[in-house]
C-alpha cells in the first residue's frame, strides 16, 4: 500500500513562542491598546499636575509645601524623594511606549498608503485637524517638555532659578514674555492632542455602548478645556500681575 | 450635459500612469457616473483609442466591484452611494471631473481605474466564514437570533467589500472592511465557536497588508452602505479579549 501523508506525525520544530504580551505588542491593534492605556496614564498624570500646580493660586506657602509633600511622599517609610522618582520612572515608561508606539504606527501607515498618492487634494469629511496632526502636535509636545523640565524642574532655562521655591520659580519665568508664548502655543497643541486622543482611546480599547457614547466627546471636551484653561491661566496670570512676588 | 473628465490612465501594473483630458459631451443628467464612462469609451473605440479600463458588475449597488475616487471622494460626492448608484445631476454642466483608482499599497493598480483587491479576499478567508458540515440547508428558525443582534449584525453584513474605507483613509487601512465582516459573524449565534480565533485570524491577516486605525472617521463617511465606526470598536475589543483569554476554559484556542 502506497504510503500517505494520513495520520503521519508531523515533526513540526516547536519554536518557543515568544512571550503573549510581546506578540500582542506586534500587532497594530495591541500597540493602539497600549497607546490608549499609556495614553490614559499620561492624562492622569497631566490633570493632577495641573490640580497641584493652581495651588500657586492660594499663595506661596501652599504652593511650596505642595512641592515639599511631593519630595517628602512616604514619610519617615521610605527614603526621601523614593516615591517621587518611583513615580517619574513610572511616567517615563508610559511616555516610552506611548512615542514607541506612535513612532512605528506612523512608520507603517505612511508604508501601508503606497508610493503614488491622490492629486486631487483631499477632501477631509470626517477627520478633524486634531486627529490629522496628532504627530505634529504629540512631536510639539515633546519639546516643551524638554524646555518645561530645564525651565522649571532642573532650571538650567531659568537664569533665577532657586531649588524649591516653586512660586518665586513660577513667577520669574513668566515674567519673560517669550517664554509665555512658547508656554501657550504648547498648551494649545496640548489640548489639540488630548481632545483627539481622550475620545480615540476608547474606540482603541474597544469601550462603544450606545447608551454611553455621547459622553466620550464630551468627556473629551471637558478634559481638553480643564487642561487648556488651568494651564494658561498661571503664565497669564504672571504677566498681568495677579501672581507677583 | 458637458463634463471635463481628467481621469487616470496607466497600461498595466508596472508601468508609468498619468491624467489624461478627456471631453464627454452630450450626457444626459440620468446617466449614472459609469453610464457616462461607457458614453466616453464608446466614443473613444469609434476613435480607435483604447478605452478606459473600471471595475463594475451589478450597477445596482450591492456588488461592490465599481469605486473610483471622483474629485477627491471615494464614490462621488453623494454620501452612502456607491459609484455606480451615482448620477451625472449630482455634477453641474461644465464641471471638470477627476477620475482616480482607489490609492493605497494594498491596492495595487491592474491599469486605469481598475485595481486588485484580492488583499480583502485573503482577509475573509482568514476567518470571514463559520465552520459547519454542509448538507441540506438547515430548518429556518432553528437557532434563535435575538433580535437587536440580528439588526446590528446585518448592519454589518452590509459591507460590499468595494474598498472604499480604504482608500478613503489617511492611513490606507482596512479596520472598516474586516471589522464589518468580523461583526456580522461574531454577534451570532452561529458564529460564537469561532468568535476568538477569527478575530485574531483576520486581524493579523488584515495587518499583513493595510496600515493601522488612527479614528480619523474617514471610512464611515466615504462607506457606500454607511457602515458605523462601532464595529471598529468591537473588533478591537473582541481581540484584545481574545489575546488575554484563557483559551482553554473558554474552549477557545
Amino acid at each position: 500500500m502506497a504510503h500517505t501523508d494520513v495520520g503521519k506525525r508531523a515533526s513540526v520544530k516547536t519554536r518557543r513562542k515568544r512571550p503573549f504580551i510581546i506578540e500582542f505588542y506586534s500587532s497594530d491593534v495591541g500597540k493602539k491598546w497600549a497607546m490608549a492605556l499609556s495614553g490614559v496614564l499620561l492624562l492622569g498624570y497631566l490633570l493632577a499636575h495641573l490640580l497641584g500646580n493652581l495651588k500657586v493660586f492660594l499663595g506661596p506657602e501652599n504652593v511650596d509645601l505642595y512641592a515639599e509633600a511631593l519630595r517628602d511622599l512616604g514619610g519617615e517609610l521610605v527614603p526621601r524623594q523614593s516615591i517621587l522618582w518611583l513615580m517619574r520612572g513610572g511616567l517615563l515608561l508610559a511616555y516610552s511606549i506611548h512615542v514607541h508606539a506612535a513612532l512605528s504606527l506612523w512608520w507603517r501607515n505612511r508604508k501601508a498608503r503606497g508610493s503614488v498618492g491622490y492629486q486631487t487634494r483631499s477632501t477631509y469629511l470626517a477627520a478633524t485637524y486634531a486627529s490629522r496632526f496628532m504627530a505634529y502636535t504629540g512631536a510639539t509636545v515633546f519639546l516643551f517638555i524638554l524646555f518645561h523640565l530645564s525651565d522649571l524642574t532642573f532650571g538650567g532655562a531659568n537664569p533665577d532659578f532657586v531649588y524649591g521655591d516653586v512660586y518665586a520659580n513660577i513667577v520669574a519665568t513668566f515674567e519673560r514674555v517669550p517664554v509665555v508664548i512658547l508656554y501657550i502655543v504648547a498648551i494649545l497643541a496640548l489640548g489639540m492632542h488630548v481632545w483627539h486622543g481622550t475620545w480615540s482611546l476608547f474606540q482603541s480599547i474597544g469601550v462603544n455602548n450606545a447608551k454611553f457614547n455621547k459622553w466620550r466627546n464630551k468627556l473629551a471636551y471637558g478634559v481638553t478645556a480643564f487642561i487648556v484653561v488651568g494651564n494658561i491661566s498661571i503664565p497669564l496670570a504672571v504677566q498681568f500681575g495677579i501672581l507677583k512676588l | 450635459m458637458d463634463v471635463i473628465l481628467s481621469v487616470w490612465r496607466q497600461t498595466g501594473p508596472n508601468t508609468e500612469g498619468g491624467f489624461v483630458r478627456y471631453e464627454a459631451n452630450n450626457i444626459p443628467d440620468h446617466a449614472s457616473f459609469l453610464e457616462m464612462l461607457d458614453i466616453v469609451n464608446e466614443d473613444l473605440n469609434d476613435r480607435d483609442e483604447e478605452p478606459i479600463a473600471f471595475d463594475h458588475d451589478c450597477r445596482e449597488g450591492i456588488c461592490g466591484m465599481c469605486g473610483v475616487m471622483i474629485n477627491g471622494q471615494a464614490h462621488g460626492p453623494q454620501l452612502g452611494t456607491a459609484t455606480c448608484q451615482l448620477h451625472m445631476r449630482k455634477f453641474k454642466d461644465g464641471d471638470t471631473i477627476r477620475i482616480e483608482p482607489w490609492r493605497a499599497d494594498g491596492f495595487p493598480v491592474i491599469r486605469d481605474l481598475a485595481v486588485d483587491r484580492s488583499a480583502f479576499d485573503r482577509i475573509v478567508e482568514a476567518g470571514g466564514f463559520i465552520t459547519v458540515p454542509t448538507g441540506s440547508a438547515p430548518d429556518a428558525n432553528l437557532i434563535p437570533v435575538p433580535k437587536p443582534a440580528a439588526e446590528a449584525s446585518m448592519d454589518a453584513a452590509a459591507c460590499i467589500g468595494c474598498g472604499a474605507c480604504v482608500a478613503a483613509c489617511p492611513n490606507s487601512a482596512a479596520q472598516l472592511f474586516t471589522s464589518a465582516k468580523v461583526a456580522h459573524l461574531n454577534l451570532l449565534p452561529q458564529g460564537q465557536a469561532e468568535r476568538y480565533t477569527r478575530v485574531v485570524a483576520m486581524v493579523d491577516e488584515m495587518e499583513q497588508w493595510f496600515g493601522a486605525c488612527s479614528n480619523h472617521g474617514e471610512c464611515e463617511i466615504a462607506c457606500p452602505k454607511s457602515i458605523s465606526i462601532d464595529f471598529i470598536a468591537l473588533m478591537n475589543r473582541d481581540y484584545i479579549r481574545a489575546k488575554f483569554r484563557q483559551g482553554r476554559l473558554a474552549g477557545q484556542r
